[in-house]
């Protein structure tokens, strides 16, 4: 038994995913309330070097053929015998298609208790969740005598979980890994026609206010330097100045950003009701009693066209 | 997933059996005016007449398999300008959207707004519980109900898009400050009244509209009231005309005849002047279903300063916005077919008329023409109102 | 091929939700239950490898209000069997479901279990994975895509950024349903309402419903919602510089 934090890296065709630095740096805050270490647990094939720059203070690195790509049969196995053993004080999953194959698993296995949507850890080490489609914050203390957490963005930035500094790599034993009952066939990739917006983080949205097709390109340009898609309501669709499969709103996508940026939108509930899974909206309208405001967590009353310049090039400024 | 145990014969029996009037389905004279008035009748693979033809040369399978059938908007147009009195609208292009939605051939907006109607009791899946909201701050106090239990003279029974939608809340306050200026003993059934269903039912979800029908029936009958009367034309037409063939009766009549039968009273009242070119769209389920052309003209007459001119279509002629039928909730569908909508249309037909104001007396027409009137160039002057907010404004309150 | 669905209530966040008294909990008391999405997809998913491949669909669902109603519908949908499980199920969490429905699945001898990936008031894991553990079955979830040839299972897994894994998965296995192959169908009323007189729901006892393993709530709130936006103002190079910080605050910087 100990008091270490364990985390438990997902990497994806030789990438380690963001999730696995965000739960570094929830690691770190966390092992500070229990004393412990952070230890970065990577499974995989000839896969080292992906530890290269964990903010951890140990990387337990376990290797087998059989681990060369994720399979839920595979990475069970593994992990209910490392925990099993080993007994940290918490485990950290990502709650994701890779953390959540096997912490739900590993909860009935071991007989350990799992906490699951978990956003950040408080001060005095307890668990900060959201459910019910992040209205509901549930706040308690860490379960003993192992707690298996699932992690959830928006706690923690994944530079916090990045360092320059490689750190110390123990290889640890793997079991027997036959008879496994998932087997991967191989992978497919996504096309690469058109994006799908109700999967993006990041959405800078257009309405009636954008007048013309021409000034797409500035909110396409705005998208372009911050890392988001561009997507728009009903009347920017019909006049084909976005493709349908951009279209927010009753008749289109609904859809779930930490951002969603909108341009001269004025908030008609057709539209309204596709957004509401969004973590924040930011509303930029020159009507001051535009009904957006009423749902955007921040408002801007301008005109669009001034701001989005000089936004976009303080954007490439500050990205460096 | 398709409809073949449906066969023609069981088809065509239902509806000369089912519908009332059916019959006269076998009258069919093929002269083709239904297809020519129906406003998106060039659209359509089978529009009215042809559909009646593919259903005489036992062609019923070629019906069940074209999508088009979903840009009817159960305007009444073909109805009304049919001489031999089939009954087209409720009878024939319902049945054949009853056909599809028992096959789940929905389009996916569709399917949305029915599965809201069964849930919430409502199409936009708004909560059942913030029903009467609207009615927040208004005094007198709006009587609900399920709360004051008392006997009132009228029953308002409100609808859907007055109820929850914030651009026509705003006539729902208005003819609530109208009723209560007249002294008039109202009450509303709030949390407890479901939609009326009668969209739901022309867009093929009998088994729906019965539903609703049964809860509001229930709701009628707890409480004491003398008559009913509604802002929404679509219930309206459900209550007047469908609801008695469940065993639910009761006297209604909408808000525009209601206030016409208070004339003398109101009158006085309309102390400010409108200075205003208006034109009135007369709705489908108010004029050309069910007759009621005068009472909302002489209204508006009755405003001071208000010049009332007439569009190009109206009274039975009058252009549909679009939103019967399940067109409310097919905006996306019709408008990938369509690239126009009718709304676009009504909306250059006001203002060649000269208008400045475009007067409505139905919920769903408000959202619909400002939404058209925005992205017409020269519309962006276009004011749509409601007459009762009209009538609040020339009232003063 | 017996494919068993298994569904979760869950509170509609139509209605607004409230913390209860003791300030820990979720106040169900006036909660509108619906059937949880993506139960709804693996219905569908159940439905469709029954239309391609044959077999029967058995749906289970708890008690709770609206029970009824999740089971008919699945019926008019096309299952055959439907089971309610008896029991207080309004406050029970996912470890005790998956344990209470093990006997009665086992039972059941599934080829196939479908259930939904998650439900957005899990706090304690997914039901799924829990009871594929239960029942000592291999468990693959995020899946938008199954087919099954002789005795194996082909899935289709979803990863971020549209990445798919295809995978094998030796039969019998529960999968956890992401999305299914089409949306969920829509069915007519009349038909839900003949399902009423045409199908007969088998009532099951829960055992015992232990709740072990789940965490301990010190207590629940709700996040400060604004009910009108925070006005950023100034001069477009201000705002654009009060944006940056707050973009960087979000985390997208």
């Amino acid at each position: 038994m100990t008091q270490d934090i364990y985390v438990i890296i997902e990497h994806l065709r030789g990438q380690v995913s963001d999730i696995s630095y965000i739960m570094l740096a929830a690691a770190r805050e966390l092992a500070q309330s229990t004393s412990g270490k952070v230890v970065a647990v990577l499974l995989g094939y000839n896969a080292k070097g992906l530890a290269k720059d964990f903010a951890t203070d140990q990387v337990l690195y376990l290797d087998h053929a059989a681990l060369a790509d994720f399979t839920s049969d595979a990475y069970q196995k593994v992990l209910s015998d490392l925990i099993g053993r080993e007994q940290p004080r918490a485990a950290l999953f990502g709650n994701t298609s890779i953390g959540s194959d096997v912490a739900s698993v590993l909860s009935m296995r071991l007989g350990l208790p799992l906490v699951s949507s978990c956003r950040n850890f408080t001060k005095d080490g307890k668990f900060v969740s959201q459910i019910c489609g992040g209205k509901i914050m549930a706040e308690g203390d860490l379960p003993a005598p192992t707690a298996l957490i699932t992690i959830v963005p928006g706690g923690y930035q994944p530079d916090q979980g990045r360092s320059a500094e490689s750190p110390s790599i123990t290889e640890a034993g793997v079991p027997a890994l036959d008879a496994l009952r998932v087997t991967l066939s191989k992978y497919i990739e996504p096309e690469v026609a058109d994006v799908d917006i109700s999967k993006e983080p990041l959405l800078i949205a257009v309405g009636r206010g954008i007048q013309n097709k021409d000034n797409i390109e500035l909110a396409e340009a705005l998208a372009q330097a911050i890392g988001g898609v561009v997507c728009g309501s009903r009347p920017v669709i019909d006049q084909g100045w976005l493709a349908i499969s951009r279209l927010v709103g009753k008749s289109g996508k609904s859809v779930k950003p930490r951002i969603y940026f909108a341009l001269g939108i004025s908030g008609a509930p057709e539209h309204v009701e596709a957004i509401t899974g969004s973590d924040t909206i930011i509303a930029v309208n020159t009507d001051p009693v535009a009904p957006i405001f009423n749902v955007a967590r921040y408002g801007i009353e301008a005109d669009m066209f001034e701001l989005v310049e000089v936004l976009t090039e303080q954007v490439k400024a500050a990205k460096g | 997933m398709n409809a073949t145990e449906v066969t023609e014969r069981s088809f065509y029996a239902k509806v000369l059996e089912a519908t009332p009037s059916g019959e006269r389905l076998k009258l069919c004279l093929e002269c083709g005016n239904c297809s020519g008035i129906c406003p998106f009748g060039y659209l359509m693979a089978y529009p009215p007449s042809r559909m009646i033809a593919m259903l005489r040369a036992d062609r019923f399978d070629k019906l069940l398999e074209t999508d088009t059938i979903w840009m009817c908007v159960s305007c009444y147009a073909c109805t009304a300008v049919c001489p031999s009195k089939v009954p087209l609208t409720f009878g024939l292009m319902t049945s054949i959207k009853e056909e599809l939605i028992v096959a789940g051939n929905v389009p996916a907006e569709l399917h949305t707004a029915l599965q809201n109607s069964q849930r919430y009791g409502n199409p936009q899946g708004e909560s059942p519980r913030k029903r009467a909201d609207w009615a927040a701050g208004i005094q007198p106090e709006v009587k609900v109900l399920g709360k004051t239990k008392q006997p009132v003279d009228v029953l308002w029974f409100v609808g859907d898009y007055a109820s929850y939608h914030p651009r026509v809340q705003s006539a729902t306050k208005a003819l609530a400050k109208i009723l209560n200026a007249l002294g008039v003993d109202f009450g509303i059934l709030g949390p407890e009244e479901n939609s009326d269903g009668d969209s739901q039912r022309l867009a093929g979800e009998r088994g729906l509209f019965e539903m609703l029908a049964e809860k509001n029936g229930k709701m009628f009958g707890r409480y004491q009231f003398g008559r009913i009367i509604t802002t929404d034309p679509h219930a309206y037409n459900a209550i007047k005309n469908e609801y008695p063939r469940l065993g639910i009766s009761y006297p209604v009549q909408h808000y525009t005849e209601f206030l016409m039968e208070r004339i003398g009273q109101l009158k006085p009242l309309l102390k400010r002047e409108v200075k205003a070119k208006v034109t009135y769209h007369d709705p489908c389920y108010l004029g050309r279903a069910n007759e009621v052309f005068d009472q909302p003209r002489a209204l508006l007459e009755a405003i001071p300063g208000l010049e009332l001119v007439e569009m190009a279509h109206h009274h039975t002629n009058s252009l549909c916005c679009g939103g019967g039928g399940g067109g409310m909730w097919l905006d996306g569908f019709q408008w990938e077919k369509a690239h126009v909508r009718l709304s676009e249309w009504r909306v250059r037909e006001a203002m060649s008329a000269g208008a400045n104001v475009l007067a409505v007396a139905c919920p769903y027409e408000t959202p619909r023409f400002e939404d058209a009137a925005k992205t017409m160039p020269g519309a962006e002057q276009l004011k749509v109102r409601d007459i009762a907010e009209l009538l609040a404004e020339a009232m003063g309150v | 091929m017996n494919i068993v669905v298994l569904t979760k209530l869950v509170p509609d966040l139509v209605e607004e939700l409230a913390i209860d008294a003791s300030g820990a909990a979720l106040d169900l008391a006036f909660a509108r239950w619906i059937i949880n999405e993506f139960d709804d997809h693996a219905l569908e998913q159940g439905i469709l490898l029954k239309e391609r491949g044959g077999g029967t669909v058995i749906v289970v669902a708890p008690d709770l209000d609206g029970a009824d109603d999740v089971l008919f519908t699945a019926a008019a949908k096309g299952a055959d069997r439907l089971i309610k499980i008896k029991g207080d199920f309004i406050a029970a969490n996912n470890h005790a479901l998956a344990r209470t429905l093990t006997a009665i699945i086992k039972e059941l001898q599934a080829d196939l279990v479908l259930t939904g990936v998650q439900a957005h008031n899990d706090l304690d894991g997914s039901v799924g994975p829990m009871l594929a553990e239960c029942l000592q079955l291999p468990y693959v979830g995020y899946v938008s895509g199954v087919s099954i040839n002789d005795g194996k299972s082909a899935i289709r897994k979803e990863y971020p950024g549209g990445l798919l894994a295809e995978m094998e998965v030796t039969l019998p296995a529960v999968l956890g349903i992401q999305a299914a192959e089409q949306p969920p169908r829509y069915v007519a009323v009349s038909k839900v309402r003949q399902a009423m007189k045409d199908f007969h729901i088998e009532e099951q006892d829960a055992s015992d419903l232990d709740p072990g393993g789940a965490p301990e709530v010190g207590r629940m709130f709700q996040p400060e919602a604004a009910s009108h936006a925070e006005m950023l103002t100034g001069e477009p190079a201000e705002v654009a510089e009060k944006l940056v910080n707050l973009f960087k605050e979000l985390g997208v910087l």
